[in-house]
Order: structure tokens, then C-alpha cells, then sequence
């Protein structure tokens, strides 16, 4: 199964090794055909239409912004609905630096999202601290407080960059289970407790 | 200056004097707030610049800056206290209303109390931090990634100074007991960043609004502290990053000054081309997000069409479209792409065109009028006590454009008008913006044909030492006066950088300019003050 979008051939997709060992994985139990039938459709709406929440810390926040406007465009893609609820958004861009002080926020905005959810770590900072790796008051990386489902280094990357980013999530999205979720929801469980935050309630 | 040196002397026997750079004037702490006094009422030194708090290890203290809104001379308090477990200063919050934050901050990052300031409190760092991260002794494994919500509190401490010289804790109250109290921010669409107001509102009129930072301090002071000095470079890109290159422009200008390099002219058009197309760049993404808060969205989209041509321009010849790391120490990165006076000259060309069409969208309709115009108010003493410089302290009457008031580089040849307005309003500080577009292409349309041949990079070795000393530079960004701090004790890298950032005091003045104001208006007044957050916080 070639799992593309309309606008790029299979072949031009970096890590297809990855996306075919998603497939691989959904394909093992074999599939129920009505409710196969059900996933792909209802993965055909979701994965055209992600919305982000409008979220940004610093620089990479602004190339967001560049993203929007009218020469990168994403409301192309069905990505121009951002919500500046969580409750309403699909998935975090996590534009920019994540520190100490803001962490349980992003932690807490992370479980106000509806499931599925997913985040984009934008950005060295929010990769791995980049240049901030010596600080005092960086988080070395959100995947320590939250999941990530897509690297996208760059400081900041440009807006193409994130364009092929929420491309490859919505990629993702497209070999999920939908129904039962198992590709998920296991997954996320496990990462929440062996990374518990108290105060807030999962 | 010798002649002021002569009067502090004259009212002041214990001062000595330090005339290596800025005139620093050492006072002990009992004598500290009569001198401040002194200066700012009798001498007119009524702009505090900064305060930059110093761990010289033996002994901790304060530097404070003065300027003088009049002749625009500059001079420095230095005050120090040699006891590490309890250092205390006297508060000169009295005397400048942006004091409590600059003290704040000193508070934050060493530990120094002040005796008198209101609100004691943290500022950046969360309130349960252990240590005082700027201290050359602090031990960063004591404060793990926190993983329980911040606790919160609605006291502040004051420390007050008895008639026995006893000083003595207190608690007092952020807001009254029975405030209703609406918190925004710090992941709020229309609050520019993360940046969070605890919002006391009565009906919808805002009673105080308490200003908390901090969610985006990245301790780039501290980082700076193990770098080599051309390792430092590129956090400007990343504190303000719309003046990446005004910014660039201090710390390398800063840097070339205490070592005495030279930097051929070729250099200097080259960076103040790049500043001024920056502040084309910065004031047109402001006029698009702050209509974008106002509720024309549409507006975003007329005033990137002009950043993303210059992004492109900056593309071709820096690499990048934000974070550039353009400017070195002694010249530039690289040379001027060889379209590079063709694109600016396309550019100068279609500004006009753009700026008048922002002006029959945006500036004359009834709406943006009715929610503008008299809204937010500051006087130029408000711009003053709060040290607002940029263009909303220009929109407030006071003339702080340090390319006019302490011209650096090439500005002096120049032939631009410093845009100064009297009506303090929101209206004021967007119209100023609006014009400033005009003058910096008037500057750039000097320079484009004759950028002269020559270096772009003078000989300076990767790794070079400066000799001891300190030295203070101010340049404009494209939201005021950005300044840099830097001592040296002889090594490889600095012992202590201060950035002075614009936008944290255009942050705190938000408390004053709201007040009995209407929430609705909260939004227009912060935008309007267009603060950058990475900037506040650094």
C-alpha cells in the first residue's frame, strides 16, 4: 500500500521505511472489511483536514504565521483552522522553546486536547533544546513531558519544511485504526505513565 | 562631563569615579537613593536605562544607567554590598516606576533584595526555584524540569527598613482581597507570545493587572558566560527576532569597540542597509497581527506580501529568512548577493504603493478609528518613568531614537527625521510605525547606490581575548533602544553579558496604560505596544 497525499509521489517521501513499517504493523490481525472500510474513510477526512492549535512560543511561531499567509497558504491543505482551544484542535505545533516554567502548561494543554491528538515538535529547541542546550531553564526536547509524533528540525525551518512536517502526520494519520485505536492509544498510555505529571489529571 | 563629575563630588565626598567608559559613580548603598535622587532631579538624568546586577564573586551589587532625555549623556550608579547570604540594596523603585521590574529581575537571577521596592517577588523563574541561576556559583542540577504545576500565590514581600536600621519581611497583598481576578495568557492567541496577565476586572473595567513572564526565559545571559565571544553571536537572532540584525549589530558593535577593531565602511552600509530593511520587515508583520487583534484578519495578508519580498532579499544574501547570524565581529558573514541592489530597489519601489494601500484599508475606517484613538494613553512621563523608547515612546512625544540621540555607525551622514508624535495613543503608536517604514526606505534609497568597495571582513582571529574592562552600547531595534552590557576580566569569554531588551519595559508599562480601561481594550493596548516575548524574557 503506497500511502501518499494527492500533491507528492510516493517516491519523492524520505522515510517510506517508516510508513510501511505502520502499514505492516495495522495489516498483521488482519482487518475487518466494513470497519476497514470505515477507517479509511473517515482517515481520508481527518488526514485532509488537521487543525492546529494556535500555539507558539518564539521564533518558529512566526514562520507559523508565514505559513498562513497567502504565498505558503496552508489553507490549501485544510490546515488554515487554528483554534486557540485545545478542545477544538488536532494536533500541537510546538513552535518554539518549551521551558521549565512552561512545561506543566504544555503538559496541560497536551490532555485538554481531544483525542486523537498528535504534536509536531518544530524546531531544534523543541527537538532537543538546540542552541539552548547549556540553559538553566530549557526542556532538552518536549518528548520528555509530551509524545511526539513528528520530528522537524531547523532553527526555525522554513515554512516549507513544516509543510512537508504536517504532510508526513497526515500521512500517518492515514494508517490508523480509527476504530479500537490500538496503534495509539497503547502507545500513549504507556509514554504518560512512565512520564507522570502530578497535578494534572490524564 | 568633568563638570558633573565635580557637582556628585561636591554633594557627595564618598563617591569615586570610574571614566574608563560611561562616567560610573561608586556610592555606597546608604548613599545610593539621595544620588539617584540627586541625578535624576538636579543633573536630568531622568531615563534609567537598566540595572545590571554583577557577582564579582568577593562582593555582589548594581550598576545602574542613566540618560539624560535632554543632552542625551549617560552615566552610571555602581553600588555593591560584600554579604552573599543575605545581599541587600536600597530600592530606587520610588524614583522610576520601571525600577520594580529591573530590581525584580536582579532579585531573580542574583538574589539581591532591595529595601523598599513593593514586590519582592520572582520574575522569570517560577516561585519555588532554588538558587539564583546568575551567581557564578549556582548549581543547575537543583532545579529538575518541574513536573507539578507552579504553585501560585497572592502575596508579594516587601522588605522595610525600621527607624532602628532593622530590616524587616513583610507580607502584602498582589491584588485586594475581594478582586475578581481573570487570568490570560500564557497560551492566548491575541497576548503575542507567552506571555500571561493576572487580570483584576471590575465589571469590565480593569482594576490592576499583575504582569507574569518567564515563559520563554531561555538564561541567554548565563549561556553566554561559557561561549567564546563569537559564539555569543547568534542568540541575538533569537531574542527579538525581528531585529536579528539591529541586534547583531550591538553585541558585534559592542564587541569590535573593546577590542579595537576596525570596520571598513563597506561593513557599515551593509549592516545599516540590513537594519533598516529589518525595521521595514518588523513594522509591517506588527501593522498585520496587530489589525489581525483588532479583527481585520485581511491585513495580514496586504503586509507579508512586503516582508516575504524582503525575507527573499535576506534569503539571497544571509541564508535564512529569520535567524540570519549575519552580522560577525569585524565584518559580515558574507558578501551582498549580486542581486542584491536590484531586489532593494524593486522593493523601494512597490513600498510606496503598499503603504498607501494600508492606509485606505486600515488607517482611516470608522472602526479602527473608534477602537484606537484615545485608547490607552501614555504621557511622555509615563514613557520616561517606564523607560517605553522606540516607537511608542515616540508616539508619546519623547524624541528617544537612539540613531538621533546617540548616533552609532554611519546614522550621523544620514538624512532620515526622527518620527515623533504627541497623542499617546494606540492610534499614535501605529501611525508612528507606519511612518517609520517611510524613513527607513528614505535611508536605504541614500545608501543603495553607493555602497562602497572595500572588506567585508576584518582579520580577527576564531578565538580572541579582550582586555579587562566594561563597556555600554545602545542600538535602536526595531522596538527601542537595545542595549548591551559586557564586561571582561581578560579571558576568552565574557564574565558577564546584560541584554537590555525593549520590549520588557513596554511589557510592564501594560499595568499602568490599562488601568480603568475597558477589557476589550487590553488587546488594542498590547498590540500597539508590540512586544516581542522572547525579548522580554531573553
Amino acid at each position: 500500500m503506497e500511502v501518499t497525499t494527492k500533491s507528492m509521489p510516493y517516491e519523492a517521501w524520505k522515510d517510506n521505511e517508516y510508513i510501511e513499517s505502520l502499514v505492516a504493523e495495522l495489516k498483521a490481525n488482519g482487518t475487518n472489511v466494513v470497519v476497514g472500510s470505515f477507517d479509511k474513510l473517515i482517515n481520508w477526512g481527518r488526514s485532509n483536514s488537521i487543525w492546529p492549535l494556535t500555539f507558539a512560543t518564539s521564533c518558529c511561531g512566526i514562520e507559523f504565521v508565514s505559513l498562513g499567509a497567502a504565498r505558503f497558504d496552508m489553507a490549501r491543505f485544510g490546515w488554515e483552522v487554528a483554534r486557540s482551544s485545545p478542545r477544538q484542535a488536532d494536533f500541537i505545533m510546538v513552535a518554539g522553546t518549551i521551558v521549565h516554567r512552561m512545561a506543566p502548561v504544555l503538559r496541560r494543554l497536551y490532555d485538554q486536547l481531544a483525542e486523537p491528538k498528535y504534536v509536531i515538535a518544530t524546531g531544534a529547541c523543541a527537538v532537543s533544546g538546540g542552541p539552548f542546550k547549556k540553559s538553566y531553564h530549557v526542556v532538552m526536547g518536549v518528548d520528555k513531558i509530551i509524545p511526539v509524533d513528528v520530528y522537524l528540525p531547523g532553527c526555525p525551518p522554513r515554512p516549507e519544511a513544516m509543510i512537508y512536517a504536517i504532510m508526513q502526520l497526515s500521512r500517518k494519520m492515514k494508517v490508523e485504526r480509527f476504530f479500537g485505536g490500538v496503534n495509539r492509544k497503547e502507545k500513549q498510555q504507556e509514554f504518560l505513565e512512565s512520564h507522570p505529571v502530578e497535578g494534572v489529571e490524564d | 562631563m568633568a563638570d558633573i563629575q565635580e557637582r556628585i563630588a561636591g554633594q557627595f565626598p564618598e563617591a569615586t569615579f570610574d571614566t574608563s567608559d560611561v562616567l560610573t559613580v561608586e556610592i555606597p548603598d546608604a548613599k545610593l537613593h539621595a544620588l539617584a535622587r540627586f541625578l535624576r532631579d538636579e543633573l536630568h538624568f531622568d531615563y534609567l536605562m537598566t540595572i545590571v546586577g554583577m557577582d564579582w564573586v568577593e562582593k555582589m551589587g548594581c550598576i545602574y544607567y542613566l540618560q539624560s532625555t535632554a543632552d542625551h549623556n549617560r552615566i552610571a550608579i555602581k553600588a555593591t554590598t560584600a554579604d552573599r547570604e543575605n545581599p541587600m540594596l536600597h530600592s530606587i523603585a520610588d524614583l522610576w516606576q520601571i525600577a520594580v521590574i529591573y530590581e525584580r529581575e536582579v532579585f531573580d537571577f542574583f538574589g539581591i533584595v532591595f529595601i523598599g521596592n513593593p514586590d519582592m517577588r520572582r520574575l522569570f523563574l517560577s516561585i519555588d526555584w532554588k538558587g539564583y541561576p546568575l551567581r557564578k556559583d549556582y548549581d543547575p542540577s537543583l532545579n529538575p524540569v518541574p513536573t507539578e504545576n507552579e504553585r501560585q500565590s497572592d502575596f508579594t514581600n516587601t522588605y522595610v527598613e525600621q527607624a532602628d536600621g532593622k530590616i524587616v519581611k513583610e507580607q502584602a497583598r498582589v491584588f485586594e482581597e475581594d478582586d475578581f481576578v481573570v487570568n490570560i495568557g500564557p497560551q492566548h492567541p491575541a497576548t503575542h507570545g507567552v506571555l500571561r496577565f493576572r487580570t483584576a476586572v471590575d465589571g469590565e473595567t480593569i482594576k490592576k493587572i499583575d504582569v507574569y513572564m518567564g515563559y520563554i526565559h531561555r538564561g541567554i545571559e548565563k549561556i553566554c558566560e561559557g561561549l567564546t565571544y563569537p559564539q555569543t553571536l547568534h542568540f541575538m537572532d533569537r531574542m527579538d527576532y525581528f531585529s536579528a540584525h539591529n541586534y547583531h549589530h550591538g553585541l558585534c558593535m559592542t564587541i569590535e569597540q573593546a577590542a579595537g577593531i576596525e570596520v571598513s565602511r563597506r561593513v557599515q552600509v551593509i549592516r545599516v542597509i540590513m537594519d533598516e530593511l529589518s525595521r521595514i520587515a518588523s513594522h509591517c508583520l506588527f501593522i498585520g497581527t496587530f489589525c489581525m487583534d483588532l479583527g481585520a484578519t485581511t491585513m495580514l495578508f496586504y503586509t507579508l506580501r512586503v516582508r516575504e519580498q524582503i525575507l527573499d532579499i535576506m534569503d539571497k544574501t544571509c541564508g535564512a529568512r529569520m535567524t540570519f547570524n549575519y552580522d560577525t565581529i569585524g565584518g559580515v558573514m558574507q558578501d551582498l548577493h549580486p542581486d542584491f541592489v536590484k531586489d532593494v530597489k524593486a522593493l523601494l519601489a512597490v513600498l510606496p504603493a503598499n503603504l498607501k494601500e494600508y492606509d485606505k484599508l486600515f488607517t482611516g475606517n470608522v472602526i479602527t478609528r473608534n477602537r484606537m484613538e484615545g485608547v490607552g494613553y501614555m504621557s511622555r512621563e509615563d514613557a520616561v518613568t517606564w523607560s517605553v523608547t522606540g516607537p511608542s515612546g515616540r508616539a508619546s512625544g519623547w524624541a528617544c531614537d537612539i540613531r538621533k540621540t546617540n548616533p552609532y555607525s554611519i546614522y550621523q551622514e544620514l538624512d532620515f527625521e526622527q518620527v515623533v508624535m504627541h497623542e499617546g495613543d494606540a492610534m499614535a503608536r501605529f501611525k508612528v510605525r507606519m511612518k517609520e517604514i517611510e524613513e527607513s526606505a528614505k535611508i536605504i534609497a541614500q545608501l543603495i547606490d553607493n555602497i562602497p568597495d572595500g572588506e567585508i571582513q576584518a582579520k580577527v582571529s576564531k578565538v580572541f581575548k579582550l582586555p579587562a574592562g566594561h563597556w555600554f552600547r545602545t542600538v535602536e531595534g526595531c522596538r527601542g533602544a537595545f542595549g548591551v552590557y559586557l564586561e571582561s576580566d581578560g579571558t576568552v569569554n565574557p564574565y558577564r553579558i546584560k541584554l537590555v531588551p525593549p520590549c520588557l519595559p513596554a511589557a510592564a508599562a501594560v499595568d499602568h496604560l490599562t488601568r480603568g480601561q475597558k477589557i476589550a481594550d487590553l488587546i488594542t493596548i498590547g498590540g500597539s505596544l508590540d512586544y516581542i516575548v522572547p525579548d522580554i524574557d531573553r
